[in-house]
């Protein structure tokens, strides 16, 4: 199709796409300008009471005394500590099992329906049990966390298993690939970018457990620094911490897409998208 | 004889881990002296009690689940209507998409103590902090959805004269159903956990609230029988949802598998 263009047409084609991004751009940049000057000016003209939402010039006040106290940054370490050991725990667990299931066919056939009975459990239902058991331990937020982000790993990778080009397989075995060595170069570039996608599910799952479970618990960490902002009628401060946990929350989204592209750059999905 | 023969290996499939896995639950903890782990037995005997044979189930559960069906169904209609609007206009998508990325990223439970400011601590909180969670991967996925409706049809549409609530319903809608119905299963998800969060952090009833006050009042066997009433809800929940998609998305799975086979 493109290549019956003329330059010239091709030329301004490329123009009118670059515009259309800088467009783009220029509109999320105003889009997210309107909402900052909302949420200024709502409270201002009492159509919410900012005794609720008090106007974003103060929330900013708030957050940057935030960054001046110590009990900020280790609230935060303590939150990202939570999340980070929990999902590493589950993806390791996720990928293991995942492999051992999806590679053994009975295993799968008997364990389809144990999975799929678990995996809807709420994992807040865990609560009062990691409460009673670890008490506001760091192993009280490690159990939620990791039984949420767990199965959205599991499952990914079962998928990415089972998707294993028979072809490559019995080509594999032909050229008398160990059943380990089949593993390693047929069946885990397969899965890697459904494994991935699993970790960037559990990502933001595992963040939302490790917040609920301060929040609630009362484990160490941003969430319970809300509970306690909230309880105390600091207001400002309160919103500038959920703030804060936005702002982790899209770091965690972009961690989770640089990593892709990094593991995956080879993948045919990702080099159609460089090279278009 | 060997169709009889692969059904009874599907059941003895379907079966025979949970039993395992219930039997060894059973025996192991059969004299069990641990505070936290009380015998199986006794807590299947606490459920008639606690659950059945009280009024917690018109008390408590009941109003859980309407929460949680208000709260999802207001959100299924304001997602869907934002996201076939931003879906449909590039301009809009450009302009709000910065905002929504943010918005999304806030781990919904933080909504809990914020919500209950504004509107304290009753019905209306819990249900907004259900529709707060439960709005974004529904209306993402419907933006998603509405986007990547296929052009040729959107031409055929445009010949044929179909406008209106009909080119919506018949098109718009129906292409980013298979999208649409993934956001409602993720928000469901995410709504059962708000409709315990929330009454966990602030509630006078629901199963939330009762299952925090068994475990604060060290009830450990009624708070173990809370505890498997609220993973067998959620799991009929998925279930029902997995129902609805059959359903409404027979024609997708149809249309793939033909496809599939024709690309062979």
């Amino acid at each position: 199709m493109t290549s019956t263009l003329t330059a010239p047409a091709r030329a301004s084609r490329a123009g009118a796409a670059s515009r259309a991004a800088r467009s783009t751009t220029l509109l999320g940049v105003l889009g997210f300008a309107t909402f900052l000057a909302l949420l200024e000016v709502i409270p201002r003209t009492g159509l919410i009471s900012p005794d609720y939402l008090p106007p974003l010039s103060r929330i900013g006040v708030a957050l940057a005394e935030l960054t001046g106290e110590a009990g900020f940054w280790t609230a935060i370490t303590d939150t990202v500590q939570g999340w980070f050991l929990g999902l590493v725990i589950a993806v390791a667990a996720g990928i293991a099992a995942g492999f051992v299931i999806g590679t053994i066919p009975v295993l799968r056939e008997f364990t389809a329906s144990t999975i799929e009975f678990l995996r809807p459990i709420p994992s807040v239902a865990l609560i009062p049990l990691a409460v009673l058991v670890f008490g506001t331990e760091l192993r009280s937020v490690l159990l939620l966390v990791v039984y949420a982000a767990f199965w959205q790993v599991l499952v990914q990778v079962l998928y990415g298993v089972q998707d294993v080009d028979p072809v490559a397989q019995e080509t594999a075995r032909t050229f008398g690939l160990n059943r380990w060595a089949r593993i390693r170069h047929v069946t885990w570039p397969t899965a890697l970018p459904y494994v991935l996608t699993g970790v960037r599910l559990a990502a933001a799952v595992a963040l939302i457990l490790a917040i609920t479970a301060e929040l609630i618990i009362g484990a160490p960490g941003l969430g319970n620094e809300i509970g306690v902002a909230q309880s105390g009628g600091a207001v400002a401060r309160m919103y500038a911490l959920v703030i804060v946990t936005g702002l982790l929350g899209v770091a965690v989204n972009l961690l989770a897409r640089r990593l892709e592209r990094w593991l995956l750059s080879w993948h045919p999905s990702l080099r159609r998208e460089v090279a278009a | 004889m060997r169709f009889a023969r692969r059904g009874t290996r599907a059941i003895l499939a379907a079966l025979a881990l949970p039993l395992i896995l219930l039997i060894l639950w059973w025996v192991l903890t059969a004299d069990s002296e641990s505070y936290y782990l009380p015998p199986l037995s006794e807590i299947l005997a606490a459920v008639d009690d606690v659950w059945l044979r009280s009024d917690r189930l018109s008390v408590d559960v009941l109003p859980s689940l309407l929460r949680l069906f208000a709260g999802f169904l207001l959100a299924v209609v304001m997602g869907v209507a934002l996201g076939v609007a931003i879906g449909s206009s590039r301009r809009l998508r450009a302009f709000c998409e910065p905002v929504l990325e943010f918005l999304r990223a806030i781990p919904p439970p933080v909504l809990v103590p914020v919500l209950m400011l504004v509107a304290g601590i009753g019905d209306t909180m819990k249900v907004l902090v259900i529709v707060s969670g439960c709005v974004w991967p529904i209306l993402l996925n419907t933006v998603e959805g509405v986007r990547a409706v296929d052009e040729v049809l959107v031409e055929t549409a445009r010949c044929y004269g179909l406008r209106g609530p009909a080119r919506l319903w018949h098109l718009v809608i129906r292409s980013a159903s298979p999208q649409i119905v993934a956001g409602l299963r993720q928000g469901l998800s995410i709504g059962i956990i708000l409709m315990v969060i929330s009454e966990m952090f602030a509630a006078s009833n629901g199963l939330g609230f009762s299952i925090i006050q068994f475990q604060r009042t060290f009830a450990v066997t009624e708070m173990w029988t809370g505890i498997l009433l609220l993973g067998l809800l959620g799991f009929l929940l998925a279930t029902l949802m997995r129902l609805f998609e059959r359903r409404a998305l027979n024609w997708y799975f149809g249309l793939r598998q033909a496809q599939r086979g024709g690309s062979r």
